[in-house]
C-alpha cells in the first residue's frame, strides 16, 4: 500500500502537466465536427499524445484502417524501446497479467520518470504511477469536450507550454549534474532540430524523426560515455 | 457513434498498445551487454530532449510568447524547483507575454 500510494505521489506531476494537453485535445476533436464523447474514449483507450492527434486527423481525412494503423506503429515505435528499458528495472517476479496492466501506462512520460527513480520498481507502485496520469489524461480530455472554448484562447495557448516545461524540469537539473547526460541532450536536441527544419527529412513522420533523433543522442552517449552496471540495477 | 470511427478508435489503440506491451511483458531476460545497458539509460533524456527541441518554440502559437517561457522554464529547472513548479512558471510567463 505505501509503494501504491508513493507510486500516485510521483505520478501527481505528469497528470497536472497531461491535463492542458488532452484538454486541448479535446477541444481539437468536438471543434473538428466529431461526435462528442469520441475524445474521451480516445483518451481512455489510447493514452497518448502525438498517436491521437495523428489518429483524428486521419479519421478526418476518412483514412483506411491500414494506413490508421502503421501511421500509429510508425509513432508508437518509441514505446517498444522504453518498454524494453523498463523491462530492466520492473520488479522481476511480476507476472504476465500485471505486466499487461502495467505497460499500458507507459508513456514519454511515466516512462522518463519511472527510469530515474531509484531501486526496482514495484507492481504496487507502477499501479499507483499509471493510474493518476491516466486519470489526468482522461478527465483533462473530458473537461476539453465539455467545456470547450470557455477557456480564452489566450490561457489555451498558454496551457500548450507546461508539458515541455515539465520535460525540461527533468532534462536540465540532470544534465547540469552530469556531462554526459548534458552532451546526450544537446545531441538529440540538435538532430531533432536537423530534422525539424530541413525539408530532405520531411519525407519522415514525426515519430520516425523522433526515433532517430533519440538514436541519435543514445548511442553516443553509449559509445562515448558506457555507464557502469549499478546504474540500471 | 459510427462504425468507422468506432474501428479506427479500437486500430488506434492496439496499435498504440502493442509496441508497449510486447516487450515488458515477454522480455524476461536481464540485458548485459554494457553497450544496451548504456543506451537504455540514456534514452529517457534523449527522447524528452528531441521531444522539446524544437516543438516548445511552437507550443504557444506565439513564438515570443514560447521563447520566454521556455527559458523562464529552463532557469528554474536549472535551480532544481520540480515538476509542477516548472511547468506553471512556464505557462504563466508565456501568458504574461502573449498579452503584451
Amino acid at each position: 500500500m505505501d509503494d501504491f500510494i508513493k507510486g500516485c505521489r510521483k505520478g501527481i506531476p505528469i497528470a497536472l502537466g497531461y491535463f492542458p494537453v488532452s484538454f486541448s485535445f479535446g477541444v481539437l476533436v468536438v471543434s473538428s465536427g466529431l461526435p462528442l464523447g469520441l475524445a474521451t474514449f480516445i483518451s481512455l483507450t489510447n493514452l497518448t499524445s502525438s498517436g491521437q492527434f495523428a489518429g483524428v486527423s486521419l479519421m478526418l481525412a476518412q483514412a483506411s484502417y491500414f494506413e490508421v494503423a502503421m501511421t500509429l506503429l510508425l509513432i508508437n515505435a518509441r514505446y517498444f524501446l522504453m518498454s524494453l528499458s523498463l523491462s530492466q528495472k520492473i520488479d522481476k517476479s511480476m507476472n504476465t497479467l500485471q505486466r499487461l496492466i502495467v505497460s499500458f501506462g507507459i508513456t514519454d512520460e511515466t516512462f522518463s520518470v519511472a527510469s530515474i527513480q531509484d531501486g526496482v520498481l514495484s507492481f504496487p507502485f507502477m499501479l499507483g504511477f499509471i493510474l493518476v496520469p491516466i486519470i489526468g489524461w482522461t478527465s483533462g480530455t473530458l473537461v476539453g469536450e465539455t467545456l470547450m472554448n470557455f477557456l480564452p484562447t489566450s490561457i489555451q495557448n498558454a496551457m500548450g507550454i507546461a508539458l515541455y516545461g515539465m520535460f525540461l524540469a527533468i532534462i536540465v537539473p540532470a544534465s547540469a549534474k552530469s556531462k554526459p547526460i548534458l552532451e546526450v541532450v544537446l545531441v538529440s536536441a540538435t538532430m531533432a532540430i536537423v530534422f525539424y527544419y530541413i525539408p530532405l527529412f520531411s519525407v519522415f513522420s514525426s515519430g520516425l524523426k523522433l526515433i532517430m533523433a533519440t538514436l541519435f543522442g543514445a548511442v553516443y552517449g553509449a559509445l562515448r560515455y558506457p555507464v557502469k552496471e549499478e546504474i540500471t540495477s | 457513434m459510427n462504425m468507422y470511427l468506432f474501428v479506427c478508435v479500437l486500430v488506434m489503440a492496439i496499435c498504440t498498445y502493442l509496441p508497449r506491451m510486447l516487450p515488458l511483458t515477454f522480455f524476461r531476460k536481464e540485458i548485459t551487454s554494457p553497450f544496451i545497458q548504456s543506451l537504455l539509460f540514456y534514452v529517457p533524456y534523449a527522447v524528452l530532449s528531441a521531444l522539446t527541441f524544437p516543438s516548445i518554440l511552437y507550443a504557444t502559437n506565439n513564438i515570443y510568447s514560447a521563447i520566454v517561457g521556455c527559458i523562464v522554464a529552463i532557469y528554474f529547472a536549472y535551480k532544481d524547483k520540480g515538476l509542477v513548479f516548472v511547468a506553471i512558471v512556464a505557462m504563466l510567463s508565456s501568458y504574461v507575454v502573449s498579452l503584451l
